[in-house]
């Protein structure tokens, strides 16, 4: 078994140190479509963990029996199941949001987070430490996601969770919503911004100029 | 290792059994969750039907509020019966057991392709018992695909009470507006039919209020003409047309 320093890297590396959408650039997609608003961006976190963890966990544990002519087939079969099953609760057990999120559930299958981690990781690693990579990822993924949807939320419709925090002036209060912060480009700009933050405080995440 | 796993037995023992497997995963989760989707596709149903007729379900939940105001019925076109059902599902699962015939192409103004010779009608009581209005179940082609929407008709069967379309596949910002309430709600008190049974309602450019008309939505010109044409069908003598008809000259049912 690895050792704890080790399983700490794995776990809370993605978080900052190597964030999977700030440092790699991957799944940027829904991190534009689906953080208008906290709560779908939770819940697309906490999907996108699931889908995470499973196909990391489930092709670390088949990884030694899996065909390298077929690997990338035998992974995307199971993250595409794994997600139809999360797709498939969704809409059983939280119907409204999934009604929202629609497409973007589906979507998750081409997230480049999901085939990334399971090519370079779990192809490779014990199962345990697949796991720990997966729920590490899918924070690091969280962390900015919410961060996206909390401004987002906050100054494009004045509110947290739906609960009306600046009272705006369509219904009688001061604050007039920023319209292009419910757009999807808005994303583009805060995710910008946090990598900036991000590597104003990791100078070794700035990358050699060419 | 890498040289075992290629073989060509290996790969499709793997390959197989996979699939097995994730076939079992998917379907299992499909079948097991499918009656709570069922029941929470059917409350959706439920509270889009009430708030098309104006009814505020909020804190009792819709499930009680539609029980106990909504009377669910069918209607035959061809032949005017009026068939009642206990509950949604109860008429949901009748229908499911009628065929749809296809629409003669030149009748099928709003690209529905078949209709059932029953049709669905949600009969809404006010507290006093008294029915209120009738909700439709209509749909039409738009730009993308087809809109669905609930269309409620006040008792005398001739005035719009409320437009709700509640799936459809139209442009968020220009097609799309056609859920927004500000749009839908400009129909509401409008005349959906003439007393002759011709239908009055329309959605043009530059529409006249005073005459039925409704202003389509600026940059969604195939969505509103869909609209348009929804109505051309739907309330005609090829779908609900004489059940309206009925409504106005044997009033309520």
């Amino acid at each position: 078994m690895a050792s704890t320093k080790e399983m700490k890297s794995v776990l809370f590396g993605p978080i900052f140190a190597n964030n999977p959408i700030a440092l790699q650039i991957l799944g940027v997609c829904s991190a534009l479509a689906v953080t208008s608003k906290l709560e779908n961006t939770l819940v697309m976190c906490i999907a996108l963990t699931f889908v995470l963890v499973l196909s990391n966990v489930s092709i670390s544990i088949i990884r030694n029996h899996i065909p390298s002519s077929v690997r990338i087939i035998v992974q995307m079969t199971i993250i595409a199941s794994l997600v139809i099953v999360v797709d498939q609760l969704l809409k059983a057990f939280a119907y409204d949001i999934a009604q929202e999120l629609s497409v973007f559930v589906g979507l998750i299958i081409t997230n480049c987070i999901v085939m990334g981690r399971a090519e370079a990781f779990a192809m490779k690693e014990k199962p345990g430490m697949a796991l720990l990579d997966g729920l590490g990822n899918g924070l690091g993924y969280s962390v900015v996601l919410l961060t996206v949807a909390f401004f987002r939320e906050l100054f494009g419709s004045g509110s947290l969770f739906g609960y009306q925090i600046l009272p705006l002036i369509t219904e009688g209060g001061w604050y007039t919503p920023v319209g292009l912060l419910v757009l999807p480009p808005s994303a583009f700009f805060i995710i910008g911004g946090f990598i900036w933050v991000l590597r104003t405080f990791r100078p070794e995440q700035v990358e050699a100029k060419e | 290792m890498a040289s075992k796993n290629d073989t060509m037995a290996k790969t499709f023992t793997v390959v197989i059994l996979l699939c097995l497997v994730c076939s079992i995963i998917v379907a299992g989760s499909a079948v097991g969750l499918k009656e709570r989707q069922e029941a929470n596709a059917a409350l959706a149903k439920q509270a889009n039907i009430l708030a098309t007729a104006g009814i505020d379900f909020a804190g009792r939940g819709a499930e009680a509020v539609f029980s106990e105001r909504v009377g669910v019925m069918t209607f035959n076109r061809e032949t005017g019966e009026i068939t009642q059902y206990d509950s949604m599902i109860a008429m949901e699962a009748a229908l499911a057991d009628i065929r749809a015939q296809s629409v003669a192409s030149s009748d099928d103004v709003a690209g529905v392709r078949t209709i059932r010779p029953e049709l669905p009608v949600f009969a809404i009581r006010d507290e006093s018992g008294d029915v209120q209005s009738y909700v439709l179940d209509v749909r039409g082609a738009g730009l993308w695909g087809m809109m669905y929407a609930f269309l409620a008709i006040e008792a005398d069967g001739q005035t719009i009470r409320g437009l709700n379309f509640y799936e459809h596949a139209e442009t968020p910002g220009l097609g799309g507006e056609i859920q927004n309430p500000r749009w839908a709600g400009r129909f509401e008190g409008k005349k959906a039919v003439t007393d002759g049974g011709d239908v009055a309602i329309r959605v043009t450019k530059g529409a006249n209020p005073e005459q039925n008309e409704v202003d389509a939505l600026s940059g969604a010109t195939i969505t509103s003409n869909g609209v348009d044409r929804t109505f051309q069908f739907w309330l005609s003598g090829n779908a609900y047309g004489s059940f309206l008809t009925k409504l106005r000259e044997e009033g309520a049912i």
